[in-house]
């Protein structure tokens, strides 16, 4: 018999009942809220009469619609106001610990989950939100939730699933100068297309995967879902557990260390069978750049915007035709002569605290461009900001010309106030370039942080490999 | 949740592929706390000239007629034809309520994304997964009028010119959407399970249940 990989391993061990058909009842460990995709899921629980199963196993911050400015103020948009007033009203009528708007350990549910250990290593981890198998980075099984299984989490702390195939990507050798976690993972969108893990858990593994920190490795498993996985992985070692030591939800004394010697159980076995393996060369990946209204519509920043002429797939010829209509491009035009009006730094991709370090260290000393309308950094947690704020960042920022705010979703989604107008280009560090994703009419290039802070600084797209490597 | 059996209803083409639940329901209408009265706002950023906004009265709103749905011909269809990879992005279950409420019942595509594919099935719509040539021939012999039939115990659609094709369907998904039934309820029932394997993990892993 062959082995396992880590994903047999975490289903197996969460598996409660399987009916004949395969599909399956299994446990949740952790279940984060958040405002947008839980008020309908509490109603239909007050309508039943149920109460959560485990109310201890439930964590909940509101982040979507939170302002980034004068939160002192409340949030002045009724509607906002309500989504979140309607969870703060919940949680306290259920029982479950909520961060709220004023709290410093407030932020982006993803970033959140990892940075207090209420998400780590083994555990099954849901949310009303596609993003989260941001969690699978510390080799947790984790994805996001619709409305109604976030209800019967709530009421059974369980979900009915099948399981998926297998994805073995592996990313070999090392990336060079510049070269980050967010590019890794555009490029292998880009060969791999938004639909290429449907169906599939993606284990991220090889060199440099291992090479990446946690707050790296978070950037690649945020973006399973854009690859069109439910979840992704990376196998647990020195790293991942060096990062839950001492986290405020995670284990203590003698569990901790019960915990450690389980966690290292959590990889594939060296027999292990996947159902689909992608190799890819570190070495080959240079900063990237999406061009389209798709992140599988990425190139490498000294490249040109492709020709749909040159596409044999007439569906996919045409979705690139509507793509550079939209984001007002012309084929063949270089990456590096696209004109900016907005910077965005922040999401669930790009907003923990090494993010912010890679950007400000292209920030330090310089000036945004003039044709910058604006340009926002969005920590991802009040305690990233705090962070930030003692390695001095903000200022760093805010002598550039950034605009240094609250933790939230901001401008990834566009709930709040923060929004790109119609035709209003932006390079921003989150995961989606879908069409209004940004605001109506909004054009976003999805890019890594130093790349973004090295456009704002530029105006246009530069390749900040070469950047770096003057300096260097 | 309403129960699906067998329907027979006009077919919508929607000619383009990873459309996204950003399209199919735009994040404003997402601040709602309520979970009706999303169908006017399908699609909204394609349906209309201007920009909708939550419990705008869409009635009076400039429509881009050059949009499928806006077509008188296709009024009252029940079944979206889609291309691959529909419903990627987002978990937004507005996205089937929205797909729901405008009067949907099923949709057709090559390849749906996991978690949409997923709700669907919980607000009794069904996708049905054919193969991409299939698919094709069907956008090909759309016509005015055109409807087919589903049959979900068959799992089988009848096209008007008598041909008939199979599709998959889990046999637990299926049982509950012939049904109306409420997942919840049928997961409980299993209660006992849930409070076994909880006292069992509390072995290997206590720290999950200490607080
Ligand atoms: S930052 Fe963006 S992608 Fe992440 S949870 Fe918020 S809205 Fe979703």
């Amino acid at each position: 018999m062959s082995g396992k990989t880590l994903y047999d391993k975490l289903w197996e061990d969460h598996v409660v009942y399987t009916e004949d058909d395969g599909s399956s009842l299994i446990y949740i460990d952790r279940h984060l809220v958040h405002e947008v995709t839980s008020p309908q899921a509490f109603e239909g629980l007050r309508l039943a009469g149920r109460k959560p199963w485990r109310q201890s196993r439930n964590l909940a911050v509101a982040d979507h619609n939170v302002p980034t400015t004068n939160r002192d103020k409340g949030i002045a948009d009724p509607v906002s106001r309500l989504q979140v007033e309607t969870l703060d009203k919940n949680c306290s009528e259920f029982g479950i610990t909520e961060f709220g708007m004023s709290d410093a350990r407030q932020g982006i549910v993803h970033v959140v989950g990892p940075e207090q250990g209420a998400t780590l290593p083994g555990m099954t981890v849901v949310c009303g939100d596609s993003h989260t198998s941001t969690h699978g980075a510390s080799g947790a099984l984790a994805f996001g939730i619709g409305t109604s299984e976030v209800e019967h989490a709530l009421a059974t702390q369980c979900l009915t699933q099948k399981k998926a195939k297998n994805l073995l990507i592996k990313v070999n050798g090392k990336v060079g100068v510049g070269v980050t976690a967010k590019d890794i993972v555009l490029a292998i969108i880009g060969k791999i297309g938004t639909a290429g893990g449907n169906g599939y858990t993606i284990e991220f593994a090889g060199e440099a995967i291992q090479a990446l920190s946690m707050e790296g490795r978070m950037t690649v498993c945020n973006m399973a879902i854009e690859a069109g996985a439910r979840a992704g992985l990376v196998a647990v070692d020195e790293v991942t557990i060096d990062y839950y030591r001492n986290r405020p939800y995670a284990p203590k004394g003698g569990d901790w260390f019960m915990a450690e010697r389980l966690w290292q159980q959590l990889h594939s076995d060296a027999d292990a069978v996947f159902d689909k393996v992608v190799e890819m060369d570190a070495a080959g990946i240079k900063p990237q750049v999406t061009w389209g209204t798709s992140p599988e519509l990425v190139v490498a920043v000294d490249e040109a915007v492709p020709d749909p002429a040159l596409e044999p797939d007439a569906v996919k010829q045409q979705s690139m035709k509507r793509a550079l209509e939209y984001m007002g491009l012309t084929a063949g035009q270089a990456i590096v002569d696209i004109k900016l009006d907005k910077v965005f730094i922040g999401s669930c991709t790009n907003s923990r605290i090494e993010d912010l370090r890679a950007a400000a260290k292209v920030a330090e000393g310089k000036k945004i461009a003039a044709n910058i309308t604006q340009a926002l950094v969005v920590p991802g947690s009040g305690l990233v900001k705090r962070q930030a704020e003692a390695e001095g960042l903000d200022k760093i920022f805010i002598d550039a010309g950034f605009e240094w705010r609250e933790p939230g979703c901001s401008m990834c989604l566009a709930m709040n106030a923060d929004r790109l107008e119609e035709g209003e280009r932006c390079a921003s560090t989150s995961n989606r370039n879908f069409e209004g994703r940004q605001g109506y009419g909004g054009r976003t290039h999805l890019v890594s942080p130093a790349m973004a802070a090295a456009a704002a600084i530029a105006g246009h797209f530069v390749d900040v490999s070469s950047i770096e490597e003057s300096v260097a | 949740m309403r129960a699906f059996t067998k329907i027979t209803s006009l077919v919508v083409p929607l000619d383009r592929a990873n459309v996204d639940t950003d399209a199919i329901i735009p994040k404003q209408f997402l601040k709602s706390i309520r979970r009706a009265g999303f169908g006017p706002y399908l699609f909204d950023e394609w349906r209309y000239l201007d920009h909708g906004e939550p419990d705008m009265d869409c009635t009076n709103r400039p429509l881009n007629t050059d949009f499928v749905l806006n077509k008188p011909e296709y009024l009252g269809a029940g079944i979206l034809l889609a291309r691959e990879n529909f419903g990627c992005g987002s978990s937004r279950e507005h996205a089937p309520w929205a797909l729901e409420d405008f009067g949907f019942r099923a949709i057709i595509a090559p390849s749906f994304a996991d978690i949409f594919y997923n709700n669907c099935f919980k607000n009794g719509l069904l996708p049905i997964v054919l193969p991409a040539e299939l698919v094709d021939g069907l956008f090909k012999a759309l016509s005015i009028g055109y409807k087919l039939t589903i049959d979900l115990e068959a799992q089988k659609i009848m096209t008007p010119e008598g041909s008939v094709m199979c599709f998959d369907v889990d046999e637990t998904r299926k049982f509950r959407l012939l049904n109306g039934l409420d997942d919840i309820a049928l997961s409980l029932q299993h209660a006992d399970k849930i409070t076994a394997y909880e006292a069992e993990r509390a072995k290997r892993a206590p720290w999950l249940f200490s607080e």
